[in-house]
């Protein structure tokens, strides 16, 4: 089948698709067993727009925000990055490609633990093409007084802000969150929604979100289920819920 | 500055421990490099200038007497480039300060004062000169040694004539770079030996060699077969009783120095090599350690677009800069030790300027070594960085697979308990890694081994040698063999107890191609005073008939017990003979030959004749004997046995000493970085395990008994292997020593193993401490929370 097919089928108002899955499947051998994370997904991802993929635990649905990151390589299907195929790309191309044009925010922040919080996004801006000043980006997730501090004297909320002044400090086409809320409390919560919401709204960065928690879906201009390493359903919510009208 | 850059400093900061002990072993092995291969090439380059300087001959002769017309003959001798005739004379310095008399060595100058081989170095003062008997240059060690200055007189017995000599210059020459009476005299004691460059139409009369020469320097032309060159000289040389030329090989002085050089070239070599061995086994461990701890941080650069060789760079600088600290560290203490050790040897061999110094070529090579022994090291770790794929990064690594072996199997590890069985797993998992750094400590142990081995050597040969094999207060050397009636004069000295002779006969050993130059000493049958004893110090008796052979001489020539040698005979009438091997004597010193005095007359075809009376002396008299000796005509040297043994010591102690005290302060940094760095990865590999035990109850010494018991059985283990390494690097040490000058027993005494088990010990438990008190500190709820 051919994308252009795909794309019109997909009909998302005539809007381009930034990203394009077809077919992925992903298996893995964990010590002596296969495990099937993915089973087939096609999925696509247009511009500007802000999508949750909803699944359970151990759903796959990790598993396709890595693929579509370019931080792993399916076992057979297709991913498309505009006019590049991430599947047939090197390890340098796919590097290229998270340097220049993806933005990660991780569950567990995954700051380095021995630099600031401003070092911390200067990681990224020392290696980026035209990024936002390092003090730029923390204003936008609200954290320009706590830009000196090491992770460890952060508390989890505003470590994942950190994450997140990191992940847009290179204006990202795409920015991928994995379980941005995962290990933060619920208010907490609230307010790293807010930023990457902000985010999405005011610099256009398309946006996908993972997460087992369903409420956080009403957010999304869009939400694709995915139970079982398979997509199981494919919502467009009529009306978003600002992040600080989520309750769960 | 990159944050990148940032990380870096910041992740060496908090290694500092590891860094710092890494660094260590790295600077020990680059001072070692520096220092040793630096003494090498400086030796060598101040050699080669002082040769080339002052005109270092080819070939060398001694003979009794020759016309100086016999020179133009030598001249035709193909190959021969130049000649230089002069006078080469032994006499007895009776000096004031000391009580027996030290040897002195006349060497002639010719009218215009400038040899045109062998020239001297004229450190201060003036050339003598021509006519005066009275003038001399003095070798410079010797006035060092007796504080003699210019202006000042030494003693000298002339050809039996007592004269006092002025000194009007002080010298050295590339023959005396070693500079000793004899080849058996390896103490190389400068206040016993001094040469005297004297106007040679002065001392010519005093010793009846007017218009005759009886020693002679040669030159060869380029490409020149020296042997060829050495058989027509011996041939022309032969009537006009000459001792046998050689070429630089056997000059004394070069082949010392040479021994030298070899030992150096080889330890040069070697002892880096091991320091660097386990500066990159240290450098893996922590390495690997250090990006199995940071697989997160690794995948994070990766995720946000950092290229893999771009973070493998970054560990890369990490180990750069252990190595380049540890480089400058290194490159500074081998200067300084380089400038100790060309001070001991400055005391052994004389050039006209102090020798060392720091060669940045020979710097960059010792820090590019290690940086590439440093990498090597680090290669393992980096690479799997670079395999690494980021999304398996981020996911927590597997838990590490542990099996059931043997001990479970067989139920023994009940008798561990608890901490002994993770004790247990723990080492069965990482074997590679516990061997390694059991040899690492079995290096370090090895280390201190050699380096009081030596000590331990020289104790056990001056034991043999000087006490049980010599037994007499005194030996009287004669400058030509008296009659054998001088013992019985010398035995009714007042105070001298018991009077031996011994001859030395100067002969050169031949069978078939092979020839050595030596002597055959010739032992009276009852004698009590030397007796001659194998290195294991068991006693060998002189045969009746026929000739004992040193085994090293023996094996040289490819002769055993019951084959015949060629002797020729260099005194005398110059006899040659075919005499039988009768058996061999693993010994200590040369490559000797022994007879019972009654065939060796008959071979040489002489009355009985001593070269050397050996005595035991009343202490009470000694001084008076001795004083009575330097007045006697004929005596060329007087010797007390503990004078022997005291100079050895004294010298060998210090440079021993000195190795020993560098050689331990080295093994203890190899020792504590091993242990060390093995602690600190266990702790950090290991830390969320032992606070999970502390959480469930363990105590802080039960916790450190699981992660203290594998270094302490890491340490066990190297123990025995260390001691057998330190046995073997001792054996290779002592076969690297020139075979034919002497033969070092390999004899490691108790204690040397001892000391040698205990820096390995302490040093294990000063690391311990510092990682229990880490283990003392232990957050359990911070570790508890840590994801890795």
């Amino acid at each position: 089948m051919s994308p252009n097919a795909d794309r019109l089928g997909g009909g998302a108002e005539g809007r381009r698709a930034v990203l394009e899955a077809r077919g992925l499947t992903k298996v893995y051998r964990m010590g002596e067993v296969d495990v099937h994370a993915l089973r087939g997904v096609d999925l696509d991802l247009f511009e500007g727009e802000f999508v949750v993929l909803l699944g359970a635990s151990g759903s796959g649905k990790s598993t396709l925000l890595n693929i579509l990151g370019g931080l792993d390589v399916p076992t057979s299907g297709r991913v498309h990055y505009r006019e590049h195929d991430l599947t047939e790309a090197d390890d340098g191309a796919l590097t290229r490609y998270r340097r220049e044009h993806v933005g990660f925010v991780f569950q567990f922040y995954n700051l380095v633990p021995s630099l600031t919080a401003r070092e911390n996004v200067q990681l990224v801006t020392d290696i980026s093409d035209n990024p936002l000043d390092p003090e730029e980006a923390l204003a936008l997730v609200g954290l320009s007084e706590r830009s000196d501090h090491f992770p460890a004297q952060l508390s989890g909320g505003e470590q994942q802000r950190v994450s997140i002044a990191r992940a847009i400090a290179k204006r990202p086409d795409v920015l991928l969150c994995d379980e941005p809320t995962g290990a933060l409390d619920f208010r907490t919560g609230i307010l790293v929604l807010d930023v990457i919401e902000r985010v999405n709204r005011e610099l256009g960065t398309t946006t996908a979100i993972i997460t087992h928690n369903a409420p956080i879906a009403a957010i999304a201009d869009r939400v694709i289920t995915i139970a079982d390493g398979s997509v199981l359903s494919e919502v467009r919510n009529a009306t978003k819920a600002r992040p600080a009208d989520v309750r769960w | 500055m990159r944050a990148l850059d940032r990380k870096l400093l910041r992740d060496l900061w908090r290694l500092k421990g590891q860094v710092a002990t890494i660094a260590a072993v790295v600077a020990c092995g680059i001072a070692s490099f520096v220092a040793l291969r630096g003494t090498f090439t400086s030796l060598r380059e101040s050699q080669a200038a002082y040769y080339e300087q002052q005109r270092f001959g080819d070939v060398f002769a001694t003979l009794r007497r020759a016309p100086e017309s016999l020179k133009a003959r030598v001249e035709e001798i193909p190959g021969v480039a130049l000649a230089y005739t002069r006078l080469a004379e032994t006499v007895m310095l009776p000096m004031d300060d000391m009580p027996e008399p030290a040897v002195g060595r006349v060497v002639s100058l010719p009218a215009d004062g400038v040899p045109p081989l062998d020239g001297i170095y004229l450190v201060s003062g003036r050339l003598p000169r021509v006519g005066r008997a009275d003038e001399a240059v003095i070798l410079e060690a010797f006035a060092t040694a007796h504080s003699l200055s210019l202006g000042g007189r030494i003693p000298a017995v002339l050809n039996g004539t007592r004269r006092d000599v002025r000194i009007v210059g002080i010298g050295m020459s590339p023959e005396f770079i070693f500079a000793i009476s004899n080849p058996l005299d390896f103490t190389g004691d400068p206040k016993r030996f001094c040469v005297l460059w004297m106007d040679r139409s002065a001392v010519a009369p005093t010793f009846r060699m007017e218009g005759a020469f009886d020693d002679l320097v040669l030159r060869l032309q380029p490409g020149a077969s020296e042997a060829s060159v050495i058989e027509a000289l011996d041939r022309l040389l032969g009537p006009y009783g000459a001792f046998g030329a050689v070429g630089r090989s056997k000059q004394i002085s070069h082949s010392m120095l040479e021994g030298e050089l070899q030992q150096l070239e080889g330890m040069a070599l070697w002892i880096p090599a091991l320091f660097l061995f386990v500066a990159a086994f240290l450098l893996n461990v922590v390495l690997t350690r250090l990006v199995y701890l940071q697989r997160p941080q690794i995948a994070t650069l990766q995720a946000i677009g950092y290229p893999s060789w771009r973070i493998g760079a970054h560990f890369v600088e990490l180990v750069s800069v252990v190595v380049v600290v540890g480089a400058i560290v290194g490159i500074a203490l081998g200067a300084y030790l380089g400038r100790g050790m060309s001070a001991l040897y400055a005391q052994y061999f004389h050039f006209p300027e102090s020798f060392f110094r720091v060669d940045p070529r020979l710097a960059a090579i010792a820090v590019l070594v290690s940086v590439v022994a440093a990498l090597v090291g680090a290669l393992g770790a980096v690479r799997s960085i670079l395999r690494l794929v980021p999304a398996e990064a981020m996911r927590p690594p597997t838990p590490l697979v542990y099996r059931l072996g043997l001990v479970e199997r067989l139920g023994l590890d009940r008798i561990f308990g608890g901490s002994g069985r993770m004790v247990l797993r723990e080492l069965r998992r990482q074997p590679v890694r516990t061997l390694l750094s059991s040899i690492g400590i079995a290096l370090g142990v090895a280390i201190v081994v050699v380096g009081r081995f030596q000590a331990d050597a020289f104790e056990e040969l001056i034991d043999v040698q000087f006490f049980r094999a010599w037994r007499e207060d005194l030996s009287v050397a004669f400058v030509t063999a008296a009659p054998a009636r001088v013992v019985r004069e010398l035995s009714q000295l007042p105070g001298v107890e018991l009077a031996e002779g011994e001859r030395y006969v100067p002969v050169r050993y031949r069978a078939g191609p092979r020839f050595r130059d030596s002597v055959i000493v010739g032992h009276a049958d009852d004698l009590e005073l030397r007796r001659l004893l194998d290195r294991d110090g068991v006693l060998v008796p002189v045969p009746e008939e026929g000739l004992l052979l040193s085994a090293k001489l023996a094996e040289l020539l490819e002769v055993r017990p019951g084959d015949d040698v060629e002797v020729e005979v260099k005194e005398g009438e110059r006899r040659v003979r075919t005499v039988r091997v009768s058996g061999v004597i693993d010994d200590t010193f040369g490559l000797m030959g022994h007879m019972r005095t009654a065939p060796l007359h008959r071979l040489v075809g002489e009355e009985q004749r001593v070269s050397l009376v050996v005595m035991r002396v009343d202490a009470r008299s000694m001084d008076d004997v001795q004083a009575r000796l330097k007045e006697m005509p004929g005596v060329g040297a007087v010797t007390r046995r503990m004078s022997i043994i005291e100079r050895f010591r004294a010298q060998s102690g210090e440079t021993m000493l000195f190795f020993t005290a560098i050689l331990t302060a080295f093994a203890a940094i190899i020792t504590i970085g091993v242990v060390y760095n093995n602690a600190r990865v266990a702790l950090s590999l290991r830390g969320r395990d032992l606070a999970s035990l502390r959480v469930l109850g363990f105590t802080r010494r039960e916790i450190s008994a699981v992660l203290l018991g594998e270094l302490g059985i890491q340490v066990l283990l190297a123990l025995p292997l260390g001691l057998w390494l330190g046995d073997a690097m001792a054996r290779l040490i002592a076969s690297s020593v020139d075979p034919e000058q002497y033969r070092l027993p390999v004899h490691i005494s108790a204690r040397t193993y001892a000391f040698a088990a205990a820096v390995a010990v302490v040093s294990g438990i000063v690391s311990a401490l510092f990682v229990r008190r880490r283990l003392d500190k232990l957050d359990l709820v911070e570790v508890l929370k840590e994801r890795e």
